[in-house]
């Protein structure tokens, strides 16, 4: 058997990340709102108590047929497949932000279904394939 | 069972192993760019800033998996007093922390064209920078604490205090809403990404592992002179 000498050791080692853990743990379960970088539709809209004059952030997919861009600003609609909010934005925009991708808002909350971003970030998501398989994937799609 | 580290043969083998991977590496290191940069498809929406990743992905990769080795030596150090590990994790420590700097910078320099921003505070980047302040410390508790074992003691408690951070890294981008992408590769199920620029992929981490030992097998021969020289008879 083990001697003695290293069953202490392996016993306060395995005690200090024990409780390291759950130190962390709670750490990271009380901050657990503020690590979110972003706030989806939904989760705005059970939000109890939201205050219209702080920055916050928003994020889903942008809903298809809802990107209109004129001179003055940009309007889409930002939604999760259950809740949407419709955003209003002027500047420019990321190179992969399109209808069907995701995106970043940052910007404060007009109304509950209504936002005004002062800067957009595009979220791609993790499909990599080369242009040539996309072509054939929306061939079939059809 | 560790007599091949007692050895004072280590050196002539040691010196071998960097020798032989100094005549492939170089060769290897071109065919390998070379896929990443030339060969492999554009990305359907990126476009060519795709590429970013051959350089990205294994970075990170190294940075995490240097820290587990890191951490997993340390506490077996910590159990078993074997004496040539804390020599192990003192080379791999500066290895780690310059593929973690890498994995930030060119993670930074690749989110300006896809994300629109270089920098975001979201969970995976925080949890990355917390991971590189890690590996700082550790280096420098070796840097600045002259009594080995005392040195040694602290590692061990920096590297096991750091080795949480490591599933947090690893899931943040499931646990929390994040702006960075979740995991392409998946070690179960399928992959997001297709072949053709996972190959160069996988092929451009087994360089940048090539160059890791090189640059460890370089940092632990000097490690093991230095021992040598103050004469504190741990080799014989």
């Amino acid at each position: 058997m083990l001697p003695i000498k290293v069953k202490k050791r392996a016993s306060l080692l395995a005690v200090f990340l024990t409780v390291s853990v759950i130190g962390i743990f709670l750490i990271l379960s009380a901050l657990n709102k503020n690590i979110l970088y972003f706030n989806s539709p939904t989760d705005i809209k059970f939000k109890q108590d939201i205050d219209f004059n702080k920055k916050i952030r928003i994020g889903g997919m942008v809903k298809k047929n809802t990107l209109d861009i004129n001179n003055q600003e940009i309007i889409f609609t930002v939604t999760d497949f259950k809740n949407e909010i419709k955003v209003s934005f002027r500047g420019t925009i990321p190179n992969l932000f399109a209808e069907g991708k995701g995106v970043v808002a940052e910007g404060k909350l007009k109304d509950k279904k209504f936002f005004i971003a002062d800067r957009i970030l595009a979220k791609h998501d993790e499909n990599y394939m080369p242009p040539e398989l996309k072509n054939i994937i929306e061939e079939n799609a059809k | 069972m560790f007599s091949l580290f007692y050895n004072s043969n280590i050196f002539i083998w040691i010196e071998r192993i960097i020798k032989f991977i100094n005549s492939i590496f170089f060769i290897f290191l071109l065919i390998g760019l070379s896929f990443a940069l030339i060969f492999s498809p554009p990305d359907y929406l990126q476009g060519d800033s795709v590429r970013i990743m051959y350089v990205h992905v294994p970075a990170a990769w190294i940075g995490l998996s240097s820290f587990s080795l890191i951490a997993l030596l340390s506490i077996l150090h910590f159990i078993f007093k074997i004496k040539n590990l804390p020599l192990i994790t003192k080379s791999v420590a500066p290895i780690g922390l310059m593929f973690t700097c890498i994995a930030i910078v060119t993670g930074s320099i690749w989110g300006q064209p896809t994300w629109g921003t270089f920098w975001a505070w979201d969970a995976r980047i925080t949890s990355m920078v917390i991971l590189a302040l890690f590996y700082f410390i550790l280096i420098l508790t070796h840097k600045f604490i002259s009594d080995e074992n005392k040195a040694n003691k602290i590692a061990c408690v920096v590297a096991v205090l750091g080795s949480i951070n490591i599933p947090i890294i690893k899931y943040s981008v499931e646990w929390w809403s994040t702006l960075h992408q979740p995991a392409s590769i998946k070690i179960t199920g399928t992959s997001t990404i297709h072949p053709s620029m996972l190959m160069p992929l996988l092929f451009m981490f087994f360089v940048l592992i090539l160059y890791c030992a090189l640059i460890f097998l370089m940092k632990y021969k000097t490690e093991i002179i230095r021992i040598k020289k103050k004469n504190l008879k741990r080799y014989d």
